[in-house]
């Protein structure tokens, strides 16, 4: 991927922790965002038990999922909505351009859609010289600065009020300075109204698919979704091929965890279920709806039991906000469509682990992700196979451009490592040898590295087996 | 060698490579508090490490051949084994089975995680210690780590026992769920995000006034102590057990 020539990790990294607004506009929106969450999720019970109903559904689907998408494209076609199959990000791109050529759509309104940004679609209809319109307040304030979004679910977040505003001022016309929301949302409205009424199509994306009556819903809160798929007469709908749920029935408990998850709210303003296009004798709603069916590397994934549960996912940004390092760096350091866990675990497996691989050393593995994920994907076990697969350790390894990182001097330190943990002999060398040289280790490599912030350490002169046998301990 | 064990209870005990490099006086205090108990402690001389750092970072069959050698040297008997560290314990309880997963030996495996108890869910649970404090009025504040919190589930227990010493106030931190940003091998691999998530934690531990930190876990210890003392902070830091032990001997 063309991005990936420039993508240096550690620079990113350092250039975030850098920026102190930066750092406090995420902690303020990562706090604000849990603590809704919770207020939702207030009984510890109750949360686990649809937790575990989220995760069992999700596995479910994803173990019949061929069949589940040979179910759901019958249902989809017999509502008349028009089904596309794209292997790759390219087949996908290519299929959305050619329905809007043959339909002489040269205007398109966008709604909010995390699969779109995976693919570059925006980028891709410009160049064959589309209009496209973001009409998610948030990816409509980072579309007018010419930025990706730094959050899955709040793709400005990485703005304060302040910013916003300083950019609604520059970029809509006659409009001034004001940090008053009220007004700033009334000045977007208007300006969108006017895209949404000379649009020729309307993208969005597709939180779930019922395969069971080929029905496409989509959640959100301001009402563009909504606008994007009823008023173009033309609709296209992107979704990832592992958004399917089986049954109508399922909806309730995955809705509710998707809006707990991602905004702590118990429903959304607009729950839209798309079941086909306008139909004789209705006065609204688009002409035609496409479905443009996403792989991109996706059945490879599912292919291994481990990486599949990444598939689970449904997007809800919750392991974003619980996680300390995405709070401390933020959504763009990661260079990533999908920033902070989830983006450690699904974007290397999709690009490749060079060099996207390198995000997976962006954790501690402190679980918090794991605790919070709704549908119970064990994240640091993932980002653990993805350092595996990095040093190409993992059996068999399966993620594209495993063993990247292989090299023969961190080999020999594990190996040696291992020696000083399995010999008693070797441990006991390597106990005295701290104990008496330690002070005198050299501060380079790892130890410059700790000593950045902290102080030497002190290493004990006798070690806890010294103390056991001096002591009395009974040993053996 | 064997002191007078008579009709005492025996339990292994795993010090961690922590205890040994620098946490040895810690791990001390921790086995007189399971001895003061009544148990007889057992020492094995051939421990080491949990194989945490290995596991953590890629290097899966380092890993499981250290941790293999743990297996085998503690169970020669069915005894409990007690850990100083929720860390440690969650590693042995929840990842070794995982480690061997595709391993014959899996069932010898599990036998031992079964086996594997932190050290405070031990004392509170096992052994329901009953302490009185013997040290002067102190305001201290206590550092949740994560796995001891998400894995070994032993902060109550932890909690549980720090509430019985009478002179003690414990004062929460803001974040206590939040991770110090140690991580094993994380802290130099990306020594600047971990040096941001540290002295996040130590400016909350400030907050709170109190004049020493406590934790189960001498890996989020050694992190936190280290920026503290860089700083110029004269906050300290310390294990549990060695705190307990200092308290209830005056
Ligand atoms: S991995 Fe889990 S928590 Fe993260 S976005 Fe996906 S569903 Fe949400």
């Amino acid at each position: 991927m063309a991005s990936n020539e420039k993508f240096n990790f550690a620079q990113n990294v350092a250039e975030a922790l850098a920026d102190s607004q930066l750092r406090a506009n995420f902690r303020f929106a990562t706090d604000t965002l849990i603590q809704r969450r919770s207020t939702v999720f207030a009984s510890p019970e109750e949360t686990n038990f649809l937790r575990d109903v989220g995760s069992s559904m999700k596995k479910d689907v994803l173990a019949n999922l061929p069949d589940l998408l040979e179910k759901f494209e019958a249902q989809c076609t017999k509502n008349g909505i028009v089904v596309h199959w794209a292997e790759t990000a390219k087949d996908a791109n290519e299929i959305i351009l050619e329905i809007l050529n043959e339909n002489s759509a040269e205007k398109v309104v966008k709604g909010k859609s995390m699969a779109s940004e995976e693919i570059h679609l925006n980028s891709y209809l410009e160049e064959h010289d589309k209009e496209v319109v973001e009409t998610d307040f948030g990816e409509f304030i980072i579309q007018l600065c010419g930025e990706p979004p730094s959050h899955i679910i709040v793709p400005a977040v990485h703005k304060n009020r302040k910013q916003i505003a300083e950019v609604l001022a520059e970029h809509i016309e006659g409009m001034e300075y004001t940090e008053d929301v009220d007004i700033m949302l009334a000045n977007v409205r208007s300006t969108l109204r006017e895209h949404f009424k000379t649009a020729d199509a309307g993208i969005s994306g597709v939180n779930f698919g019922i395969a069971e009556t080929g029905t496409l819903c989509l959640v959100e809160n301001e009402g563009n979704g909504r606008m994007c798929t009823t008023v173009p007469p033309l609709h296209i709908a992107l979704m990832g091929i592992e958004k399917l749920v089986e049954n109508v029935e399922d909806i309730p408990a995955i809705y509710r965890l998707l809006c707990g998850s991602a905004t702590g709210q118990r429903i959304t303003t607009y729950f839209n279920m798309i079941s086909g296009p306008r139909k004789k004798g209705e006065r609204d709603g688009p002409k035609q709806v496409h479905l443009v069916l996403l792989d991109n590397g996706r059945s490879k994934i599912m292919n291994d039991p481990q990486l599949g549960d990444v598939l689970k996912c449904i997007r809800c940004g919750t392991c974003l906000n619980h996680c300390p390092v995405f709070t401390r760096i933020g959504g763009h350091a990661y260079g990533s469509t999908y920033p902070g866990p989830i983006g450690e675990i699904l974007v290397p497996q999709i690009e490749g682990l060079d060099p996207k691989g390198a995000i997976a050393s962006a954790s501690t593995l402190c679980d918090a992700c794991a605790e919070a994920c709704p549908v119970r994907i064990p994240i640091p076990e993932l980002i653990r196979r993805m350092r595996d697969e990095s040093y190409g350790n993992a059996d068999p390894s399966k993620v594209a451009l495993s063993g990247y990182k292989r090299s023969c001097v961190e080999s020999m330190v594990w190996r040696g490592w291992q020696w000083s943990q399995t010999s008693p002999v070797m441990n006991k060398m390597m106990l005295k040898g701290l104990a008496l040289f330690g002070k005198w280790i050299p501060k380079v490599g790892p130890l410059k590295a700790w000593m950045s912030v902290r102080s030497k350490p002190q290493f004990g002169k006798n070690s806890l087996k010294d103390l056991v046998k001096k002591e009395g301990v009974r040993h053996e | 060698m064997k002191k007078d064990s008579a009709n005492k209870t025996p339990v292994y005990f795993f010090g961690t490579c922590l205890a040994d490099m620098m946490y040895a006086e810690s791990a001390m205090a921790a086995i007189r508090l399971i001895e003061r108990e009544g148990y007889e402690v057992i020492f094995p001389m051939e421990q080491s490490c949990c194989g945490q750092p290995a596991y953590n970072s890629g290097f899966p069959d380092e890993a499981r051949e250290v941790a293999w050698k743990q297996v085998e040297i503690f169970s020669k008997h069915d005894y409990p084994i007690v850990v100083p560290s929720g860390s440690c314990a969650g590693m042995m309880k929840v990842h070794y089975p995982k480690l061997f997963k595709d391993s014959p030996d899996l069932f010898i495996v599990k036998r031992f995680s079964e086996r594997v108890v932190e050290l405070t869910t031990f004392l509170h649970q096992y052994a329901n210690a009953q302490y009185v404090d013997k040290g002067a009025p102190i305001k201290a504040t206590w550092h949740s780590s994560c796995h001891a919190m998400r894995e070994a589930n032993c902060i109550e227990d932890s909690k549980a026992l720090l509430s019985q010493l009478s002179n003690v106030e414990l004062i929460e931190l803001e974040r206590e769920r939040e991770c110090c940003g140690f991580g094993g091998t994380f802290s130099i691999k990306q020594p600047e995000i971990s040096g941001a998530m540290v002295s996040d934690k130590v400016a909350d531990v400030v907050a709170t006034g109190a004049s020493v930190v406590l934790s189960g876990d001498a890996g989020c210890l050694m992190n936190i102590t280290g920026h503290m003392d860089k700083e110029n902070i004269s906050v300290k830091g310390q294990h549990i057990a060695e705190f307990i032990w200092e308290r209830i001997n005056g």
